[in-house]
């Protein structure tokens, strides 16, 4: 199991999201009950693709796509 | 499929998957594409630019700010609307002060308390009204009157194809097809006269254009992001109640069930857009009887609104 520290912007706060190794982003959004289509997510501030694999210490930042009103 | 050996960013809806330059590439080559294939941009144009400071409107003027470098007949002017919203517009509005001035574009800003004598969020605590009915009616009022004031030729607006699928579906649901008539990447019925480019329409209408009319809203952020144009967070503090945000997560949880949804809804839509535009040719070309702006009936929605809202101030004060 690995943990990570994950900042939603969404939420303006930083949660630690525990996942099984070789976990990707995929399985993060999934755990975090959050849609893919409504976020984009950067790894070590580099936009990632779903199937990137995750690793301890990383870090991660959910971008929320909606914005404004 | 990867375009090339570096590592992919974005995953498109055709399954390519896209590193950082190609995908800048792609993003922009699209946009100009948009704007030649719907004729947005003339030779020679002062163009308006509707500027909140989120990712799209900066987005936009970043692109057009290119654009205008490239062609120097094509001037630009980026005008904001300040309608009162405490802890939401005023720091949006700061970013966009910051963009301007960096980039040397001219900004002028407008607020609903000097022109409507009232901020949204007062507004609110006297009319018992749904908040984004009245914000939209006197933004799009303050937006048109003012870009005629200073001669743009053309208004762009940040619009992408999220937000065009959205209203697609929202007017087909209140089966308003009026309101979608005046959609497209060139919005308005009989398109408007200020620019002298539809000799049928209303003279006082300022054309309005959309450049990001085929980006989805995931496309803009990523290329916000790439080119350091994305800010904190920030969404309206009145948009949870709002309708449209219904039709948005219906929408996002249908896309992600059944990917290609929202191109599917915009392509099917611009195949009707000539037929409704004929069938409502002339439908909003009326003139309001107290200001003079556009409007489909005698009066304006904005005047009507603020009737009501001298109203309220009475009633609150006896």
């Amino acid at each position: 199991m690995m943990k990570l520290k994950v900042f939603y912007d969404r939420e303006s706060k930083e949660k630690t999201i525990e996942l099984g190794n070789n976990a990707t982003i995929k399985d993060l959004l999934k755990k975090m009950v959050i849609n893919p289509v409504t976020v984009i997510v950067s790894k070590n501030n580099d936009v990632v693709l779903e199937d990137e694999k995750l690793k301890d210490k990383d870090d991660i930042k959910i971008i929320s796509v909606i914005s404004g009103g | 499929m990867n375009c090339c050996s570096n590592k992919p960013i974005i995953e498109l809806i055709a399954g390519e998957k896209l590193c950082k330059n190609h995908f800048i590439e792609y993003f922009e080559s699209k946009v100009f594409k948009t704007i030649r294939q719907f004729d947005l941009i003339g030779k020679e144009e002062h163009l308006g630019v509707a500027l909140s400071g989120g990712k799209d409107s900066l987005t936009l003027l970043c692109l057009l700010s290119k654009l205008s470098k490239q062609n120097p007949k094509i001037k630009l002017t980026a005008i904001a609307i300040n309608e009162g919203i405490e802890n939401y517009r005023d720091k949006t509005l700061e970013t966009a002060k910051n963009f301007c001035s960096k980039n040397n574009i001219p900004l002028k800003i407008y607020s609903f308390e000097n022109e409507f004598g009232m901020s949204l969020d007062n507004a609110l605590k006297i009319l018992d009204v749904k908040p984004c009915t009245i914000c939209g009616i006197f933004r799009r009022y303050l937006l048109n009157k003012k870009s005629r004031e200073l001669g743009f030729t053309k208004l762009a607006t940040g619009h992408n194809l999220d937000d065009e699928a959205q209203s697609v579906v929202m007017n087909q649901f209140k089966n308003n097809m009026q309101a979608s008539a005046r959609l497209g990447p060139k919005a308005g019925n009989d398109a408007g006269t200020a620019s002298g480019t539809n000799p049928v329409g209303n003279k006082n209408f300022v054309q309005r254009i959309k450049p990001l009319y085929l980006c989805t809203e995931k496309e803009v952020t990523v290329y916000a992001f790439v080119n350091n144009l994305l800010d904190d967070f920030n969404e309206c503090p009145n948009v949870a109640k709002s309708y449209r945000a219904q039709v948005r997560d219906m929408l996002n949880n249908f896309e992600n069930e059944n990917p290609g949804t929202k191109y599917a809804i915009i392509n099917s839509f611009l195949q009707v857009l000539p037929d409704l535009k004929k069938r409502f040719k002339g439908e909003d070309v009326n003139s309001c009887k107290e200001c003079g702006e556009p409007a489909s009936k005698d009066k304006c929605n904005a005047c009507i609104f603020v009737e009501k809202l001298e109203k309220a101030k009475l009633k609150a004060v006896s």
